[in-house]
């Protein structure tokens, strides 16, 4: 097991330093952060020197170097275009993200559950149509456009929601939260059903497709024949065999959500981290970019890891192989 | 225990959604942020209109962009080396300290600090001299007619609060620790700040000790950034806010059908215009081998000439956009109804290219941004497409503008045969296109760092040199006409247009939209 884990663990390294060489490359290739720090009026020598003194000029092996060094300590620099410490800046934009995600896993899971449910039981049933359908929409349908309308459906036409932003916050510590206040809980529903859907529509047909799988097995059809009343068979006997794999996907998901949360949060201007990054592609704000990168990729890393070693745990047939491998 | 939880909950919610009735409450939003408070940090017009509300320069401009006083009562040019400043008396900063003459030559220092952004506004070796306490004199050494130009966004800073927060120097863009200052202000101005979260919120306070009296109605200014168009449409449309800028082109009629919201257009001073390669030997990007076709004013004249402007205004800008003859806004150069464009005339292009013997045309690159002008690529689209029917083949280059910067500009030493670029001068004066866009430079840049073509008349090296120092407005506006003349001649420089400003506005708002686009809502009244 803890053979394993070292080796889990070293495998995990490589990536975040793969990831971050990717990304240095590419950094070449985003244009130039110093026309976006200066004014037009800016002369030609200023913007030279603060070329030079941003160490863009030097070979990007060493400014990998320079970056690695100081990423190990935590230290991402400062951004160039909020004038802060780039970890200061994640530290705040951080919570609205995960706020936001959570939410949105939620409204996933507890929409998604019960739908696949229904769906595979009642497979011929009109509601069921209605239910596919939709979900249908949910993954055909690109996440701005979905945004798009129901800021017009919910905002502009009908006047309920907020069409941006995270309303009101509170501080509790360093994490600044949206949930205590009633403009902060309603900024969150549309940003919440928006990045959700694509994962609810995931989640019902995968809840549908498994649910008709154990459907048909033996011991469904054992506990029929013992008369067991409907309800206990289904949620009893199926869902609970279901879920075990709904949990793996769920959970992968969840750092989907987290990263992903670009186009949702430009769409509702909601301050977490994908907002964050988008600016800082437009602006060249390298240190921004790298860092949001390799947090990214850590929690990718620190999720797979975390499922791996359950896995470990849960299936005795991994941790032999993991042992003669 | 989980009802408890919710009830204390809900409790803490409806304290906090509590908010002061029947207060008049500004909210706006704009496309791009608002980062640090410093105003010497970055030299970008809508940063400075912003801090405009916070903090105020020796002059101000009214709005009609006319020089009117500010923190200075009056000034004189006691001779063409010495300027004098006599101050305001009673100015308070938000802190309750005095604006004196002290502050004047502090911030004179700090403006040329090395992390300054803003050392343009004036000569680099000029000396504030303070004569009493609400006199200070500049010393230039050489005369300098404009010298106050743009002294409307040099926002004069208290010296005990600098040097108590640890200001005294700009914040270096390049710095790798962080001045306290960039996310504190403290100004003269009608506005204070009162809390400030980098692309996200900021939000303004009357301030009570103003020195002069307010035009406003307002109790509370909130700024969002908005960074997608269609969402910044949408809250508009919902009421969310009361003002946002831009209106992106397309969404003009959908806001001025609403009932609620309409929209402002005005003349924006910044000209967008195109770049010929003109300086190398052989064009980077063309079909043309061992010569290069720009090199010839025909050639260029024909490109000019090819161009359907009237096309451009109608179909790319849907109306939103003034043509223009000149390098500069007529808003901004007294003489420029004299300047008509080249007509369009596709056969007299066809002439000029076949004389200068390009009957066949030829290819030729063009760059182009796609997300820093009013529909910028569209234009270069455009472009491309007119410029076919005198068999010139255009291969399209558009990328984002940090892309674009670095590869047309001097960054990548202009990597680039054929361009567009926009410009707004800072000064709002002919002289600061003279030297930037028109005037000659050298290969790194030196010289008119944004006349990416390189495009070179020695002329007007020497005119530039000129209208720097002539104080006759009437001789120096002789000048400046020549140099237009020059290059309009020689079509050094395509000029397209002005594009326009398009702010969405709430019915219940009443403002004021100034050509250089800064959001000033001292000015603003609310129902």
């Amino acid at each position: 097991m803890l053979a394993f884990a070292i080796r889990r663990l070293f495998e995990a390294a490589i990536v975040m330093v793969t990831v971050a060489l990717i990304a240095f490359t590419l950094f070449r290739f985003v244009g130039d952060p110093v026309n976006q720090m200066v004014g037009q009026d800016t002369s030609l020598e200023d913007r030279l020197r603060l070329r030079e003194e941003l160490g863009l000029n030097d070979p990007i092996p060493v400014q990998f170097a320079r970056f690695l060094t100081s990423a190990a300590q935590f230290d991402f620099g400062i951004s160039y275009q909020m004038k802060q410490p780039v970890t200061a800046i994640i530290r705040d934009r951080f919570p609205a993200t995960l706020e936001l995600a959570l939410t949105a896993a939620l409204f996933a899971v507890a929409l998604g559950i019960p739908m696949g449910v229904y769906t595979g039981i009642h497979r011929d049933s009109w509601l069921s149509k209605i239910f596919l359908t939709v979900s249908l929409i949910g993954v055909s349908l690109p996440t701005f456009l979905i945004g798009i309308l129901l800021i017009y459906v919910f905002a502009v036409w009908l006047g309920v929601l907020p069409s941006f932003g995270r309303g009101e916050v509170v501080r509790v510590g360093f994490w600044s939260t949206g949930l205590l206040t009633v403009s902060g809980l309603k900024a969150l529903i549309l940003p919440a059903v928006t990045l959700g859907l694509f994962q609810m529509t995931l989640v019902t047909r995968l809840v549908r497709s498994e649910m008709l799988e154990v459907l048909r097995t033996d011991y469904i059809k054992f506990a029929r024949a013992r008369g067991l009343p409907e309800r206990t068979i289904n949620f009893g006997h199926a869902l609970k065999n279901t879920l075990v794999p709904v949990i793996t996907v769920i959970g992968l998901q969840l750092g989907a959500i987290i990263a992903f949360a670009i186009i949702t949060e430009t769409v509702f201007q909601w301050p977490g981290m994908g907002l964050m990054f988008i600016q800082a592609v437009q602006n060249a704000d390298i240190p921004v970019m790298s860092a949001y990168l390799m947090l990214v990729a850590f929690l990718f890393v620190f999720i797979n890891f975390v499922v791996d070693l359950i896995y470990v745990r849960v299936d005795p047939r991994i941790r032999i192989f993991g042992r003669s491998g | 225990m989980k009802i408890k939880t919710l009830v204390v909950t809900g409790a803490l919610a409806f304290a906090l959604a509590a908010t002061p009735a029947a207060a008049k409450t500004f909210r706006y939003a704009f496309q791009g942020d608002l980062n640090a408070l410093d105003p010497y940090t970055l030299n970008e017009s809508f940063t400075l209109g912003a801090l405009g509300n916070v903090m105020e320069g020796l002059t101000k401009r009214d709005k009609d962009l006319k020089i009117i006083p500010g923190l200075a009562e009056r000034w004189e040019i006691v001779d063409p080396l010495k300027w004098r400043f006599y101050l305001r008396k009673g100015v308070k900063f938000h802190n309750g300290e005095d604006f004196t003459a002290d502050d004047v030559v502090f911030s004179t220092e700090r403006m040329g600090s090395p992390g300054s952004q803003i050392k343009t506004r004036a000569p680099a070796d000029m000396k504030a001299v303070k004569v009493d306490d609400y006199t200070v004199d500049f010393v230039l050494s050489s005369p300098n007619p404009i010298l106050n130009a743009e002294w409307d966004t040099w926002y004069m800073f208290s010296k005990k609060w600098a040097e108590a927060n640890g200001a005294t120097q700009a914040q270096a863009a390049s710095a790798t620790s962080l001045n306290p200052f960039a996310l504190k202000a403290n100004g003269t101005g009608p506005f204070t700040i009162v809390s400030h979260e980098p692309g996200v919120k900021t939000v303004f306070k009357p301030f009570p000790g103003w020195w002069g009296k307010p035009e406003h109605n307002l109790d509370e200014v909130i700024f969002q950034t908005i960074k997608s168009d269609a969402t910044r449409v949408a809250a508009l449309l919902s009421g969310d806010i009361d003002m946002m800028d831009p209106v992106p082109v397309q969404d003009i009629d959908r806001v001025k059908s609403s009932p609620n919201v309409t929209v402002m257009i005005g003349p924006e001073i910044r000209t967008i215009f195109l770049n010929m390669d003109s300086m190398r030997d052989e064009l980077l990007y063309s079909s043309v081998k061992g010569k290069n076709p720009f090199k010839d004013a025909r050639v260029r004249k024909a490109f000019y000439q090819a161009i359907d402007i009237e096309a451009i205004h109608n179909k790319v800008m849907r109306g939103m956009s003034v043509n223009s003859a000149l390098m500069i806004s007529p808003l901004l150069y007294a003489r420029a109804a004299e300047f008509k464009r080249h007509p369009y005339d596709v056969a007299a292009a066809k002439k000029l290219l076949a004389d200068a013997g390009y009957a066949g045309g030829f290819e030729v690159t063009m760059d182009c941004p796609n997300d820093r002008y009013v529909n910028d690529e569209g234009i270069c689209q455009a472009v491309a497409q007119m410029l076919s029917r005198i068999d010139i083949k255009v291969k399209l280059n558009a990328m984002p503008k940090a892309k674009y910067f670095q590869k047309a500009g001097p960054t990548d030493k202009y990597d680039s045969s054929f361009n567009l670029l926009g410009w707004t001068p800072g000064s709002l004066d002919s002289w600061n296109v003279v030297e930037n866009i028109i005037g000659c430079r050298d290969a790194n840049g030196k010289g008119g760092t944004f006349n990416f073509g390189g495009y070179c008349n020695p002329r007007i090296t020497e005119l530039n040199k000129l209208i720097l120092v002539e104080a006759d407005t009437k001789k120096r506006d002789e000048l400046i006409a020549e140099a237009f003349r020059i290059n309009h001649e020689e079509a050094g420089v395509i000029p397209l247009h002005q594009q326009s400003l398009i702010w969405g506005v709430s019915k219940k708002v009443e403002m004021v939209q100034r050509a250089d686009n800064q959001i000033l809502f001292y000015w603003v009244k609310m129902q």
